[in-house]
């Protein structure tokens, strides 16, 4: 064992422990049992009321729960995937007020009174939203982890075309966004895919917008 | 049953379900986000608490102290375990360092505690008040400054000579000698590895996301040591695996220890961050290619030395692996050298060997086509061999590369390109094309099945494998309906539970061939059951139309199994066959790249391929399968570079934004065809797997399309922007 004294740039502590005193002599560490010392007290919770899939739904949350972890952990709605909790590759994509939006990147108190769609409120087997039929039926996905966010994703980037919002591909940010392969892709791509149907997502996505000559 | 002699004509050529293109079965499940994933299981852990890992924040050396105070105060805070209270663990043989560290540390992020809380915020937070003290020693993090040395690997032909290379690369009149560099890099499935696991007295349960069930099973019951019959591992749906989940990983580990302690069902998933230095990655290789051929073109020399790194006692990147198989050459000569990192676990990922070894041989295959002023689809066509040319008397199964970088050349424009790079431009585009050789070896795995038909005639089958996006659900379920003579809505299919016959699993592209041949093989015992039960005579009777008809007489299958039903169950076994033959798959891929002629942006154009990988079991789920690997190709390519820290040994860019795959405007449509071949010595079925094989030789065409398109030759991946600016002031 070589120690490295001479390393001044210690990871020790500081990392993992953060800038917090130095607590005092060993704790006896007793898995299963109580905590020694007092426990702190909980933080306290905040009501937050939103309707999600169009029904009213009153929780009391610690602030720091997520959006996507309100659905998840405490409505069951597991439809919505945490891929990374980092908003960097879009499993958690969930509609509020008609919008998409990274569930994990914004905190649920903060959605007070909006209405929120996740993949639930689309369809069910044996009942089909049209996108996700497109995606059975051009094999959109593998594993289907990223699944969810990507159809969710996929409707959105119909209706922001629709609406004329410009994309980073959009020749002329002024005009109208026109449904181009291209203009899907880049409006995709925040919907990370590691198994890489991509090519099949942009078919799934054409066929339900009626458009035949993207590729 | 024993697979030893090559298949004859049997059920699943009359190709009813077989080989046609079939939505996955799974599909209506997953688009409605309703198949349930490991940390998804609320309904089985009722009352479950959270737990978070806490990872070492060195990378070597010893944990002085730890110094859980704080954080068991904190509020919601249930359990704490740490080496200091685990109790003791074993180190399951599969895994080079352990799941839990203490008082040693061998790897940054590797565990050093769980702390389990009733909520997830609250153990987020108080592991954060984990505090420790570590002894740090020095590591090795630096593969050039290691390879020095670097004994040959353990294992079977980690060196491989066949006639005098040195004469013959001396002799040789056109060479190529180069060296290529592969950096680490990280599966990044999109599901973080994440267990439930709850205990039910000296028995635990694991609700994870795992690949291979039996080893699951094995290795968490050497780590616990505990008997294999305590433990059931459950894991029907994953969220992809790439080769990361082929062993039970620290949340699995830790999971069972936080539920043991906190006397209740624990969850844990890794976070994003923690995955790429708590895991194991495909490690950077080094690798050196001499290339000797005559005039004409025929390969007379051709060697490839490899050199890869992980932590004592674990095992290198195979990438010569290939060039033992791929083209004809009478002096050959491989050596595969392992040298000692404390770099995280280094391990297989999609391919391992072939993927990174093709883009180093494939690029010089590129590099000796231009030497000799020869087409590269030629020269690979003219070294073509139909024996394993370290051993003539050992054929090929089935092979036809010739026909794939043919039919591959027409179909893609290939006559267009100009044999001279930077001649062809497309407003400020410098537009090239690339071909590479596809090659994969095909392993078959022991794996069983059990089948039943119940009073309604239904049809369900039962085996530990898994679907990790592959589609085993799929092609499982139209194996027992072309078996069973019934169509795809009559069968049931179960995966991914330890209490089902234990099955190959999904690694090394061996699921899918592997695990249908055991569906085969119990539907072959059911079928023999059903027909003496009905008194027919067990090889003529047919099955057909929900129906067995044996002579003028014909029974329902509903009828025959009666009301208790009836299942037969079996395991294939293989023989010699792969040892006798060299059972492979094969392919060529073409691309077409655009370079910025200012900015060196490269651009994926086009890419296709086409494909030898025997009977396609389904068209639609194997060509996602191709189309998966060929993009992680472009990743591996462009992009994917898991850059080491070599102060601290960890990788630095440890998450999704900074470790870059390829997302939806990096990939073009692609074409893939399959060739339709039949392979008799891979199984029953005909099949060999096609998993891992469009990701083989793939980043070499890229890596050719951008020489082809800019004159720039890059022998150090990922191709990014400077080394193409680099070389862009030169030309």
């Amino acid at each position: 064992m070589n120690d490295e004294p001479a390393f001044t740039l210690s990871r020790r502590g500081a990392l993992v422990g953060g800038a917090a005193a130095a607590a005092a002599g060993a704790v006896p560490i007793d898995a299963g049992a109580a905590p020694t010392g007092p426990a702190q007290p909980a933080p306290p919770t905040v009501p937050v009321r939103f309707t999600v899939n169009g029904k009213a739904r009153a929780l009391d949350l610690d602030p720091r729960v997520t959006l996507l972890d309100a659905l998840r952990e405490h409505l069951n709605l597991t439809g919505s995937k945490k891929g990374c909790d980092h908003g960097q590759c879009g499993a958690c994509t969930v509609m509020v007020e008609g919008k998409r939006i990274n569930s994990c990147l914004t905190l649920a108190v903060m959605h007070d009174g909006d209405a929120i769609t996740t993949i639930e409120g689309l369809g069910r087997p044996g009942d089909l939203h049209p996108m996700q039929a497109a995606f059975v039926k051009h094999d959109g996905f593998q594993c289907g982890y990223c699944t969810p966010g990507q159809i969710m994703s996929s409707i959105a980037v119909l209706q922001e075309i629709k609406d004329g919002v410009p994309s980073y591909v959009t020749a002329d940010v002024a005009g109208s966004a026109t449904l181009t392969g291209e203009e899907l892709r880049e409006r995709m791509s925040g919907n990370i895919c590691r198994c890489a149907a991509y090519s099949n997502i942009i078919a799934a996505i054409a066929d339900v917008a009626g458009a035949k000559d993207v590729a | 049953m024993k697979f030893e002699t090559p298949a004859g004509t049997n059920p699943i050529d009359q190709r009813r379900v077989i080989g046609k293109p079939t939505p996955r079965i799974d599909g209506p499940l997953k688009v409605t986000g309703t198949a349930p994933y490991a940390f998804e299981r609320n309904d089985v852990a009722p009352g479950h608490a959270y737990g978070v890992i806490v990872g070492s924040a060195v990378a070597k050396g010893r944990i002085a102290r730890i110094d859980t105070a704080d954080a068991a105060r904190a509020p919601g805070v249930i359990a704490i375990v740490t080496h200091e209270n685990a109790g003791k663990l074993g180190k399951a043989k599969a895994h080079t360092a352990t799941m839990l560290a203490g008082p040693m540390v061998e790897h940054y992020d590797q565990a050093v505690a769980i702390v389990v809380a009733e909520t997830f915020e609250q153990a987020r937070d108080a592991a954060k008040r984990v505090r420790v003290d570590y002894a740090r020693a020095k590591g090795r993090y630096d593969l050039a400054a290691a390879k020095a040395g670097a004994p040959i690997a353990p294992g079977d032909k980690m060196k491989t000579a066949v006639g005098d290379f040195a004469r013959a690369f001396a002799a040789a009149p056109v060479t190529v000698d180069a060296t290529y560099t592969t950096p680490d890099q990280s599966h990044t499935m999109m599901e973080p590895h994440a267990t439930i696991a709850a205990w039910d007295g000296d028995t635990v349960t694991l609700w994870t996301s795992n690949q291979m069930i039996a080893w699951a099973v094995r290795d968490m019951s050497e780590t616990l040591l505990i008997p294999k019959e305590k433990i059931r591992v459950v894991s029907p749906y994953v969220g992809g695996g790439f080769g990361g989940k082929l062993w039970v990983r620290s949340d699995a580990v830790m999971a069972a220890l936080a539920a043991r302690a906190a006397k209740r069902p624990v969850k844990v998933a890794l976070a994003r961050a923690q995955i790429m230095n708590n895991t194991t990655h495909r490690p950077a290789t080094i690798q050196r290619i001499r290339l000797g051929a005559d005039r004409t073109g025929k390969i007379t020399a051709i060697a490839h030395q490899t050199w890869s790194g992980d932590l004592p006692g674990g095992g290198p990147e195979t990438a010569a692996n290939q060039t033992q198989l791929l083209y004809a050459g009478a002096n050959r000569l491989t050596e595969t050298r392992l040298a000692v990192l404390d770099l995280p676990e280094a391990n297989a990922m999609r391919a391992p060997g072939e993927a990174p070894g093709m883009m180093a041989l494939e690029v010089a295959m590129d590099e000796l086509a231009e030497k000799l002023g020869m087409d590269p689809v030629r020269l690979r066509i003219l070294n073509d061999t139909q024996v394993d040319p370290e051993k003539p008397e050992r054929p090929f199964s089935d092979r036809h590369l010739v026909r794939c970088l043919e039919e591959g050349a027409q179909r893609f424009g290939w006559a267009r390109r100009s044999a001279t790079p930077g001649k062809m431009r497309d407003g400020r585009w410098l537009v090239g094309m690339g071909v590479a050789a596809a090659f994969r070896n095909n392993m078959n795995m022991k794996s069983g099945a059990r089948v039943g038909v119940d009073r309604k005639g239904m049809v369900t089958v039962a085996t530990d494998m898994t679907d990790i996006g592959t589609g085993s659900y799929t092609i499982i379920a139209q194996t027992a309906a072309e078996m069973m003579g019934v169509p795809l809505d009559k069968v049931i299919v179960l995966l991914g539970d330890s209490r089902f016959p234990e099955s190959a699993g999904s690694g090394g592209q061996w699921g899918g061939n592997s695990s249908t041949a055991g569906v085969y093989a119990a539907c072959v015992d059911l079928r023999r059951r059903i027909a003496q039960k009905l008194g027919f005579d067990a090889d003529r009777a047919t099955f057909a139309d929900g129906k067995v008809s044996d002579g003028g007489r014909s029974v329902d299958l509903a009828k025959a199994a009666g009301d208790d039903g009836i299942s037969g169950e079996d395991t294939i076994e293989f023989g010699r066959l792969n040892d006798d033959y060299a059972q492979a798959t094969f392919g060529a891929h073409f691309v077409e790249a655009g370079v910025d002629a200012h900015t060196g942006e490269i651009r994926v154009r086009r890419m296709s391929g086409v494909y030898d990988a025997g009977r396609i079991l389904n068209p639609v789920s194997a060509r996602s399968q191709v189309i998966g690997g060929m993009s992680m190709g472009i990743g591996a390519a462009l992009m994917e570079d898991a850059v080491v820290d070599p102060r601290f040994g960890y990788f630095v860019n440890h998450d999704l934004a900074e470790y870059h795959v390829p997302v939806h405007l990096d990939v073009p449509h692609q074409e893939v065809v399959f060739l339709d071949t039949l392979d008799d010595k891979t199984s029953p079925m005909k099949a060999k797997g096609v998993g891992e094989l469009g990701m083989c030789g793939a980043a070499a065409a890229v890596a050719n399309a951008v020489y082809n398109a800019c004159g720039v030759r890059i022998r150090d991946y990922p191709l990014t922007l400077d080394k193409v600016l680099k070389g862009l002031a030169r030309v």
